[in-house]
């Protein structure tokens, strides 16, 4: 700044303009931390929802119930049944008599896949060679539906081989698991946990606050007063910034200690990370806040047009490689999906600045975006 | 009861007047859906594929062959060292990394040793990393029969696993998701604007003014829960009808019975709402508390991650999550076709929640109020 | 003339702070009662339990012949109730907010458009009737306020610092509005901290820290202090409550 070139009286302006913004500023702070009922809020909420979804959430395979309607009752049809109980992934629930109970058994929902062994299956063993047996699955939940039918195949396959009257041996298969060799639910989970309550939050907060000031009034105080949109922008940022960054220190030491994630990469680039994607979602809250007249809206719409777009389109539970390339768009415009790149890269990968330079430039261009939408409503406003 | 519509008339006057708020709650909610439900799925096709091949033989030609062939797998890179198998992986441009091992050919026709094929799989997905593994599996095991098949004439006996995909034999996502998501948003908005909706008036002191009135703290509630109760129905209902038309939802089961569960559940959205509304001072707080049940619920409801797999305590914690009933009833009444005798748990469920927690709601209503 | 309001060792403690200090008197029915004190002295307290909102620790109170604790209900369909905030829907346009409030007193179809054309024609809202509250200027909605507390025919009718944030002639308009009020024989019970508004009462009292410390009409008061403004009275028993302090 070239200081030297203003005058004496510029100069002294400069510095009332800095006093007052600075005792805007501390105004910010006092009215947030005086709301003792919403500080507790503001931290005891995200703490108690990275805690519950940490062990809540997880597609592990495991414990599917299912059925068997063992026509055949054979040694073999028993032996495979027994080595399908003993793979541990699955729990009989139901033992069935008849084709006939399979959609009572799927109705009531207690089972997700039916196996079923017909009553000529011995014959076909040991005549054809080739004896069918039915999975049946219930694909009104397809996940656990493929899951299911493609882990049954695969301990059929193998008992197959195993049982097969030639020497089995044939191949030796290894699999080496990359960045999550105990194939940890929390790994896909946590990351996005973390994004959507952190970009959920900010938004939120800095939303409500703009529109709070349009209600009262007190936004036309401001808008006669010397600071200019910018720095009242700025100023409303700053104290949700330090409280936001707090926030998500704890939920991803959380993340850290509780469950088990792991802290490969920079602890540098992570703060880095944290602090963009932060200011990023705090500014998109701005945003919000001044396309709206009232609290409420500005609360209405925060919530519902982040809420499940960033759920379903982020990465956090559809792979974004899954999605149709219109939503793949929009994905790369909501923040949260570039900070859980950056989390995964960061902490499970360890990669470095050269790898995810393109989420970092993105969450910032994005604040920039935001930003300056924002001000051009503000000053249109005026 | 007349005082009830006269504060049902005000509420809708109120509701259609706020331009601000109404498109968020009709046009956006549906447009969400419709949005979303592109967006939820779990397929998993176009698996990047990188090989790596140190035998160079035709057997390994071929087993590549297999792997590109059953359309799961697209053959991406060449790999021929560890490092650039290491970055591929670092950069997330690859699936899965199959190496076969020298002397493959040689060895898979010898019977004391057999050849290590591994996989290196990208598991920052577990889920995703599980179904890679199988299908690799069972890719190069069913080549090693075939293999093995070819130079041995006398098979043996196999088990041939027969799928069979029942409700959605098409296995389209589509089709579960969507009335899933529906109810999701409908809950969200419900749970959302009774609670701002009551706080706000307490804050404005629009309800201290109706405490002086003859009217009741019952009345005045009623007054609240019955407009929101058609925003969901309207809200529910138009979603459904646009993933009839858009997405071609199967309806197999009862429109009648679906309408008879809605109309039971929505009281329990409207009592949490509520209920929040009186355990909070500000907007704002309404705000948060709201959001943090929404979510639990949202996330916790089966319809993204299995209820089944999660822990006793949370599966516990679960049966207060009313989400978690309504995408049970969903895929029964429209993809099973279940009758009365298999939803009325449901509804009895929702009947006994929706009057505790209203009750509860009133109850601190009138402590508060 | 008929007691209207009869408060008779009256208090409300909130925990162990007293707001309400067995307070007593009486107002008969036409009266204009004004009710002054400090912010904190106990007067919002005081009316919100005559006005059925609150429930008395210990005391009577009755207003309209029914008994606040017992009979809250009935209290509540017989007095009218004005707050400082105003408390009217301002998404709703003028005739939307007299239908509303004319329907929740329970008043039939044909008193509800007469008691309307009676606010109408007497406010002159011809114009303005199908116009959102929020656009009507502040002195408006203060009358529409008054007028809407008064819809039902109330006997005490409760005005809660209704004259804040108006410019002195709207605030002159409205003592006008209450006079008139007052001689149709309504009881109105007023607290304002104008003291200047005191000088319009009939009778008042002043409350400091719970207790009545003072209770008459403006003259006698002066008299009694030796003073000539209702304000150096306020003064005088304020300034004894800070000595003790």
């Amino acid at each position: 700044m070239p200081y030297f070139n203003f005058s004496p009286a510029e100069r002294q302006t400069k510095y009332n303009l800095m006093k007052k913004f600075y005792a805007f500023v501390q105004k910010e702070f006092y009215h947030i931390f005086r709301d003792t009922r919403t500080m507790m809020i503001l931290f005891a909420l995200p703490i108690a929802l990275v805690i519950i979804f940490g062990y809540a959430l997880n597609n592990d395979f495991k414990n599917i119930p299912i059925g068997i309607l063992n026509q055949s009752k054979d040694q073999t049809s028993e032996k495979l049944i027994h080595r399908i109980v003993g793979s541990g992934y699955f729990v009989v629930e139901q033992t069935l008599e008849k084709p006939q109970d399979i959609p009572k058994a799927f109705k009531s929902g207690k089972v997700k896949l039916v196996v079923f062994f017909p009553s000529s299956f011995q014959q076909d063993l040991y005549h054809a060679k080739k004896a069918p047996v039915q999975l049946i699955a219930d694909a009104s939940d397809i996940n656990t539906a493929i899951n299911t039918t493609s882990y049954l195949s695969g301990i059929i396959g193998e008992f197959n081989n195993e049982n097969g009257r030639e020497n089995s041996g044939g191949v030796q298969l290894s699999s080496r698991m990359i960045f999550n060799q105990r194939l940890l639910s929390v790994y896909l989970f946590i990351p996005g946990v973390i994004a959507l309550i952190l970009l959920i939050i900010s938004a939120l907060l800095t939303s409500v606050t703009l529109a709070r000031e349009k209600e009262t009034g007190t936004l036309e105080l401001l808008s006669i007063s010397p600071i200019s949109p910018y720095m009242i922008i700025i100023g409303k940022v700053i104290p949700y910034l330090i409280l936001s960054l707090l926030n998500s220190f704890i939920i991803i030491l959380l993340g850290i200690f509780v469950f088990g994630l792991p802290m490969v990469g920079s602890v540098a680039l992570l703060i880095l990370a944290c602090f963009v994607y932060t200011v990023a979602s705090l500014s998109l809250g701005i945003l919000i806040s001044t396309r709206v007249e009232t609290q409420q809206a500005a609360m209405f719409a925060s919530l519902v047009s982040l809420m499940m777009p960033t759920m379903l389109l982020s990465g956090f539970i559809f792979p974004i490689e899954s999605l149709p390339l219109p939503l793949q768009l929009i994905s790369n415009i909501i923040p949260a999906t570039h900070f859980i790149i950056l989390i995964k890269s960061i902490m499970i990968k360890g990669a470095g600045i050269s790898l995810i330079w393109k989420p970092f430039f993105i969450l910032i261009a994005m604040t920039a975006v935001f930003i300056l939408v924002s001000i051009q409503s503000l000053k249109r406003n005026k | 009861m007349r005082n009830i519509l006269v504060l049902v008339r005000k509420e809708f006057l109120q509701i259609f007047r706020n331009r601000q708020l109404l498109p968020f709650m009709t046009v956006l909610p549906v447009v969400q859906v419709i949005l979303l439900t592109f967006a939820a799925n779990y397929e998993i096709k176009n698996l990047r594929l990188g090989i790596w091949d140190l035998d160079q033989s035709a057997s390994s030609s071929q087993l590549v062959h297999k792997f590109t062939g059953a359309n799961f797998f697209q053959a991406t890179d060449l790999i021929d060292n560890q490092k650039k198998a290491d970055d591929l992986l670092m950069q997330d441009a690859i699936d899965l990394v199959l190496v076969i091992p020298k002397d493959f050919e040689k060895n898979s026709k010898l019977q004391n040793s057999p050849p290590a094929v591994q996989f290196q799989i990208n598991a920052l997905n577990n889920s995703k990393a599980g179904i890679v593994q199988n299908y690799a599996n069972a890719i190069t095991q069913d080549f090693m029969s075939e293999l093995r098949g070819n130079a041995n004439v006398i098979g043996s006996a196999k088990i041939i696993p027969v799928t069979n995909f029942w409700y959605n034999p098409t296995l389209n996502y589509k089709t579960i998701m969507l009335p899933g998501i529906v109810a999701e948003v409908m809950t969200l908005i419900i749970i959302l604007i009774c609670a701002l909706n009551v706080v706000r008036e307490r804050e404005i002191g629009t309800i201290e003014q109706l405490n002086v009135t003859p009217l009741k703290k019952h009345e005045f509630i009623l007054g609240k829960l019955i407009p929101f109760w058609f925003i969901g129905h309207f809200i529910f209902w138009a979603g459904i009808a646009l993933g009839r038309l858009i997405f071609h939802i199967p309806m197999v089961g009862s429109l009648g019975l679906l309408e008879l569960f809605l109309a039971i559940f929505l009281f329990v959205p409207l009592g949490i709402g509520l209920f929040i509304s009186t355990a909070v001072e500000t907007q704002q707080q309404a705000l948060f508390t709201s959001f943090f049940f929404i979510i639990l619920f949202i996330l916790m409801c089966g319809l993204f991650t299995p209820v089944e797999t999660m822990p006793d305590w949370a599966q516990w914690v679960n049966q207060l999550n009313p989400l978690k009933y309504f995408v049970e009833v969903n895929r029964l009444i429209l993809l099973k076709g279940s009758g009365f005798a298999e939803i009325y748990p449901f509804i009895l469920k929702m009947f006994v929640y929706g009057i505790g927690i209203n009750a509860l709601a009133i109850w601190r209503f009138k402590k508060t109020s | 003339m008929e007691t209207v309001v009869k408060v008779n060792q009256l208090t409300k403690k909130f925990g162990s702070f007293i707001a309400t200090n067995a307070i007593s008197f009486e107002v008969k029915k036409g009266e204009i009662f004004g009710f002054l004190g400090a912010n904190g002295a106990g007067k919002t307290t005081a009316m919100r339990m005559l006005s059925g909102l609150l429930t008395p620790s210990s005391g009577q109170a009755s207003v309209a012949g029914f008994d606040v604790s017992t009979q809250a209900e009935l209290v509540k369909q017989n007095i009218g109730y004005m707050s400082q905030k105003f408390s009217l829907y301002e998404d709703l346009t003028i005739q939307e907010n007299i239908d509303f409030y004319g329907g929740v007193y329970g008043l039939s179809r044909q008193e509800k458009k007469d008691r309307s054309n009676d606010i109408v024609s007497k406010f002159q809202l011809e114009t303005v009737i199908h116009k959102l509250v929020r656009t009507i200027p502040l002195g408006w909605k203060q009358k529409l306020a008054f007028a809407l507390a008064l819809i039902h025919k109330p006997k005490v009718v409760f005005l809660d610092e209704p004259t804040g944030g108006v410019d002195p002639i709207t605030r002159r308009q409205f003592w006008d509005l209450i006079y008139e009020a007052a001689h149709d024989g309504v009881t109105i019970f007023i607290t304002t901290h104008y003291m200047d508004e005191a000088e319009y009462c009939d009778r008042v009292s002043i409350m400091v820290d719970g207790l009545i410390k003072a209770l008459g009409t403006p003259s006698e008061l002066k008299t009694s202090f030796q003073v000539d403004s209702m304000d150096a009275v306020f003064q005088l028993l304020a300034r004894g409550t800070a000595n003790k302090i």
